[in-house]
């Protein structure tokens, strides 16, 4: 069974002698990457307490339907060994000298690269509506799509947590988080590595030379499965200060507290 | 009502079709063009980036109200241009040469011309070297730059380098914002100002024109 078969039918049961995944490209349902209103408006900028405004409920309404109809998520995902992932993370060399990574992804049990996009649709939607000075439509599109590849990220995360479930190869005290390049202490050029190892280009993600990924809704990272407690780390690493969200603490937070295994915080 | 009054307001509320409707009528009554849109128009920007500093509005009502303002400059505009009659200032502005992320740079922009800024927009990837040509040519008083990564920031070095090369430091002034710069940063290049949000941009470019630090 591959991962496209888990993503269709979670409830497919697997064989514990199944070899790891190697290079799937897999096509996510745009209704399954709806984001949450709350996610959209925080983006915004709109306070959770604060009741938005009836204009701003039928922009949002109007934008969710727009992101419908252009966004097409889609990814790469491969399962990475240990030694493998150590070469990709090195990257070219930039990393800080201590990062969280670094200590967590030596302790994990399963790693898993990963690269997705919502495609660049709705990235030309949000420029033409700027461009007919509908601002405030473009820009709830805009907040719904970057919503939206967050969400597409999570369903990878669970649909990587099923298979190795199926496996059994998941622990009650497991914990399944996400690591991007480009945060803490990771360097953006990264991004080379995790490229070569992907072949992104595939599926129309290319990277430039500043390490941007066009389309510009795209994200990578990896998946790190291990023990609850490897994701735990103090935010008093030296960059760390020039951190302007420390959304580690959510995200470490929100693991502990659901119980369960995966988080609803989105990635770093 | 008066007429500017009943614009502001309009404007306001994000209503551009009553905004053109006024500002037409405005014209009709002989009112001069500057003062339509000294005291309808951006007075009523005014009016939201007040309530927008203090909460009491968010986003996406500065940018209906944005649109409200561009519908009443559509019609100001030949009027000005004819006149004869300067905006308060020309920006050039774009995100920096590999860098794609320009919804921050457009909410600049869009803030800017509310302000009465001429603003021109030179989109996403832009080299240096279109920065200081254009500026130039339109004859700018500044160039602004976002960058939302780390790996483009040194562009906006290069474009400060540049405009010292060609000694224009003096009569272009810069401006520089987006997520990972900071003011230091901006002082490490020598950019004259940091944006930190669109309404600190606008408050920024204005000292700027004025040549206040
Ligand atoms: C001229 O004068 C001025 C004055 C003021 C100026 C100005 C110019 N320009 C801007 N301003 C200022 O005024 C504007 C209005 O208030 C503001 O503009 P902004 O553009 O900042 O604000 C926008 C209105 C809303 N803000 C945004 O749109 C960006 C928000 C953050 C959280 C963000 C988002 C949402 C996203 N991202 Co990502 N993202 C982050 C951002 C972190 C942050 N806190 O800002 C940043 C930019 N991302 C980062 C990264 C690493 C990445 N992201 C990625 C992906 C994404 C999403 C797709 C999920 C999404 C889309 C972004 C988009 N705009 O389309 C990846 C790259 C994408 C790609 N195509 O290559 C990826 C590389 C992660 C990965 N490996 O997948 C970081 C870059 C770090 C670095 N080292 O350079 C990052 C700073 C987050 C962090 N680490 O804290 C001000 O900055």
């Amino acid at each position: 069974m591959e991962w496209r078969d888990c993503l269709k039918n979670p409830d497919n049961a697997l064989t514990t002698e199944e070899e790891n995944i190697v290079r799937e490209i897999i096509e996510i349902r745009v209704n399954d990457v709806k984001p949450d209103r709350n996610e959209v408006l925080k983006n915004q900028c709109i306070p959770p307490d604060i009741e938005p405004s009836k204009k701003t409920e039928i922009l949002f309404k109007r934008a969710m339907d727009l992101f419908l109809e252009t966004s097409h998520p889609k990814g790469i995902v491969s399962e990475i060994s240990i030694p493998e992932f150590e070469v990709v993370y090195s990257g070219e060399g930039l990393n800080e000298k201590k990062t969280p990574l670094d200590e967590i992804f030596r302790k994990a049990d399963n790693l898993a690269l990963f690269v997705l996009t919502i495609g660049n649709i709705v990235s030309q939607k949000i420029d033409e509506l700027f461009k007919v000075n509908e601002f405030a439509l473009g820009s709830m599109l805009d907040s719904v799509a970057s919503a939206g590849i967050d969400k597409a990220a999570d369903s990878i995360e669970n649909l990587f947590f099923n298979l190795l479930s199926k496996r059994g190869k998941i622990s009650p005290s497991a914990g399944i988080l996400r690591y991007s390049p480009g945060y803490c202490g990771w360097h953006m050029s990264g991004q080379k590595k995790l490229f070569e190892f992907l072949n992104p280009e595939d599926i129309n993600i290319t990277l430039l030379s500043s390490y941007l990924m066009k389309p510009l809704k795209s994200i990578s990272g990896v998946i790190v499965v291990g023990e609850k407690e490897i994701h735990n780390f103090r935010d008093s690493y030296p960059f760390c200060s020039q951190c302007k969200t420390h959304f580690c603490r959510d995200r470490i937070r929100s693991l502990f507290r659901e119980s369960k295994h995966t988080n609803k915080k989105g990635g770093i | 009502m008066d007429i500017l009054k009943e614009i502001s307001e309009k404007l306001q509320l994000g209503d551009d079709e009553k905004v053109s409707v006024f500002t037409k009528q405005a014209i009709e009554e002989k009112i001069p063009p500057k003062e339509i849109l000294d005291k309808g128009l951006i007075q009523g920007m005014d009016i939201i980036g007040a309530k927008y500093k203090v909460h009491e509005i968010f986003l996406p009502e500065v940018l209906l109200a944005a649109k409200a303002m561009h519908a009443g400059m559509a019609i100001l505009k030949p009027m000005f241009i004819k006149e004869g009659i300067p905006s308060i200032g020309k920006v050039v502005m774009g995100t920096v040469q590999g860098d794609l992320h320009d919804i921050g740079k457009n909410l600049v922009g869009i803030m800017l011309k509310g302000a009465g800024f001429e603003v021109i927009d030179l989109g996403n990837n832009v080299s240096p070297l279109k920065f200081i040509e254009t500026a130039k040519k339109e004859n700018a008083d500044v160039i602004g730059m976002s960058a939302l990564l780390t790996t483009t920031m040194p562009v906006m070095k290069r474009v400060l380098d540049l405009l010292k090369e060609e000694d224009l430091c003096d009569r272009i002034k810069t401006i520089i914002g987006g997520a990972p710069v900071s003011e230091e940063y901006a002082k490490e290049i020598g950019a004259d100002a940091y944006g930190y949000d669109s309404a600190n941009a606008v408050e920024a470019v204005k000292k700027l024109v004025r040549n206040e630090k």
